[in-house]
């Protein structure tokens, strides 16, 4: 109870501020934002999805003052989301237009427009590299300045711009059913609160907004035993997606007079899930379900988990609580799940005082009641 | 870098101005909002926050507080937050406040018209505890459906001989919806009941704003040969100010191991003290 005297709270705050402050400052050292732009690219990109805003900068700010704890560089940049004024939506992007940097697919050994294996710490060795501790930026430039010349121009005919995807061709086959497109206007999860049951779009908003950990955590639950499912990656691509908005005081908007405001780096993955499908005849065939992750920057662990996630929800097996839609989108948000579980260390002596006043009432009736009774 | 007024844009303030309106139209009724996240966590009054800043205008006198407390760490976080956004006055007098953001408790001193009490609300759903899903929680509000609302104050009664309660004892509004009042002592219940001022509940997290609008019926669920009953302090009675009938804070005195006890609502004692009462 010590820290709800009648008086001097203020105070207290205070220099716990000022503490907290001290730690950050305390070796005399600060980082430079650039710097964190420069060598916390994993890092920025995580905050980015999971606080639903884009701009590295930011990122990069909240990232000092949270002294790099996700939790709290989130939590900057969400509240700092809610001062913004929505003003316009952007036109749907089409993720062949992505200028990929990376794109791999499980489920082919060659697919049209080749693996490309981009940037990826999957077939590194994860070993310590002790020299970083006396790396400096000369040495940076350097090896850049290196490298540089080293590229080797091949012939590549690749247009980056334009990599068909790869589950197009499954559908070309027939191996996947076709899908039309829904041109509903999807729900706005920040606008209006979500409700159940959720339409597709308000799950894919929470999904991608979700805790990286907790996103990654259901779907390996519902990949390891609690979702009956193994899938195969159809498609994982990472690049640059053009954003376009429309002239909103033309209200023709053709494409052509719709404004670029940017590009926003994504991470997408389309996976496969075999399913038996019940035709007319009564007959059973097995049939590709499909489950789609997007995330902010290069994500790919939660975009597959949230791709597995997205299946399950699309099935809603009732045996699973990773099929589960409350149980799954309400519990997956950063700023929801740590606030509430870091509000236990509010005071609560009202609430106490007067559950104890229930045990006591509890414990006399119960005496009383054997004395009666004995 | 300097922020809007109250934080918020403009829009946003509108968006939940509308929804306070639906509430007060339906007391007890869960409105659904999108809530924004705040600079304070989720959890540690963002509804109630959000509520009082989207009403806030130049001229308010704000009173914040937190399990009874003006100077609670928690209050006294609220209060810097709203009045480095909007520079109005800031109170610890119930009757001088325009708009009293409060968690967990009804202040002492009868509320007025005019006045706004906004409370924060951790958990909004009186039902939640016997059913876990939103969807069908919405059903059995819909259709009225309370019988198990009424089943588990019963087991209560069963079990341990009495309703169990502690705070957020469930109560009927208006006669149509059971209502969580958030986790104010049983105590502050009857306060609820045909208000002078105006009570809008937030829930920031759970992202529902509801509302008991003055001279509204509020009821706390109850059986007839088991009524409600508040906790009981008798014959118990501030340390300092000597007060009784009022909520009291039990504290440990370490020096001589004895229970003593004060008031919980601090500014009521401070007032007293001051015989400003």
């Amino acid at each position: 109870m010590g820290y709800v005297a009648v008086k001097g709270g203020t105070l207290a705050i205070e220099e716990s501020i000022k503490r907290l402050k001290y730690e950050r400052l305390k070796k005399g050292i600060v980082l430079d934002c650039p710097k964190i732009e420069g060598g916390m690219r994993c890092l920025i990109d995580q905050i980015m999805s999971e606080s639903s805003l884009y701009s590295e900068t930011l990122a990069a700010i909240a990232i000092k003052q949270a002294e790099g704890s996700p939790e709290e560089a989130v939590f900057l940049l969400r509240a700092y989301r809610s001062t913004l004024p929505r003003k316009h939506y952007s036109r749907t992007s089409q993720s062949e237009t992505m200028l990929v940097e990376r794109r791999i697919s499980s489920s082919f050994k060659d697919i049209p427009g080749g693996q490309i294996l981009g940037a990826t710490y999957d077939y590194t060795h994860r070993l310590i590299d002790f020299n970083l501790n006396e790396e400096t930026d000369a040495d940076a430039v350097r090896w850049i300045d290196e490298s540089t010349n080293e590229i080797r121009i091949d012939n590549h005919q690749t247009d980056l711009v334009n990599l068909p995807k790869v589950l197009d061709y499954l559908r070309e086959e027939g191996l996947i059913p076709a899908c039309d497109d829904n041109d509903c206007e999807p729900d706005d999860v920040t606008k209006d609160s979500i409700q159940f049951p959720a339409s597709r779009s308000q799950r894919l908003q929470i999904l991608t907004s979700g805790q990286t950990g907790a996103v990654t955590s259901l779907g390996y639950a519902a990949l390891r035993s609690f979702g009956a499912l193994h899938p195969t990656l159809g498609e994982l691509r990472i690049g640059n997606l053009p954003i376009y908005v429309d002239n909103p005081f033309n209200e023709e908007n053709q494409d052509e007079d719709a404004y670029f405001i940017g590009e926003i780096k994504v991470t997408e993955v389309e996976t496969l899930f075999p399913a038996a499908a019940q035709k007319a005849n009564g007959q059973k065939e097995i049939e590709f379900g499909l489950g789609y992750g997007i995330c902010y920057g290069q994500n790919e662990t939660k975009a597959i988990a949230m791709s597995i996630l997205d299946r399950c929800l699309e099935t809603g097996n009732a045996e699973y609580p990773t099929h589960n839609e409350e149980f799954v989108l309400l519990h997956i948000d950063s700023v929801e799940s740590t606030g509430f579980i870091s509000h236990l260390k509010l005071p609560h002596y009202v609430t106490f005082q007067s559950e104890l006043d229930s045990v006591r009432k509890s414990r006399k009736d119960s005496k009383t009641n054997e004395e009666s009774n004995p | 870098m300097k922020y809007n007024f109250a934080f918020f844009d403009e829009g946003s303030k509108r968006e939940i101005r509308r929804t306070i309106l639906k509430a007060i139209a339906i007391p007890g009724y869960q409105v659904p909002f999108a809530s924004r996240e705040m600079p304070i966590a989720r959890g540690w009054g963002t509804g109630g926050l959000q509520l009082t800043l989207s009403l806030v205008g130049k001229e308010d006198i704000l009173k914040v507080i937190d399990q009874g407390s003006d100077e609670s760490v928690n209050a006294v976080n609220i209060k810097k937050l709203i009045t480095t956004t909007t520079g109005i006055t800031i109170t610890d007098e119930t009757s001088e406040a325009t708009i009293i953001q409060s968690r967990h408790r009804i202040p002492e001193i009868p509320l007025q018209e005019g006045q706004i009490l906004v409370l924060q609300v951790p958990l909004p759903e009186p039902l939640r505890y016997y059913e876990p899903s939103e969807y069908e929680t919405k059903k059995l509000h819909a259709e009225q459906e309370y019988s198990g609302a009424w089943l588990m104050l019963f087991e209560q009664i069963m079990n341990f001989g009495n309703m169990s309660t502690g705070a957020d004892h469930p109560v009927l509004v208006h006669d149509r919806y059971v209502m969580a009042p958030s986790p104010i002592p049983r105590f502050d219940n009857p306060k609820l009941n045909n208000s002078q001022a105006l009570i809008l509940l937030g829930a920031g997290r759970e992202k529902k704003v509801y509302a008991v609008p003055p001279y509204t019926k509020v009821v706390s669920l109850s059986f007839e040969d088991y009524p409600f009953e508040v906790e009981s302090f008798q014959a118990k009675s501030c340390r300092f100010c000597g007060a009784q009938g009022i909520y009291l804070d039990e504290i440990q005195d370490e020096v001589a191991g004895t229970t003593v006890y004060q008031c919980n609502d601090t500014s009521y004692c401070l007032q007293r003290l001051n015989e400003k009462l």
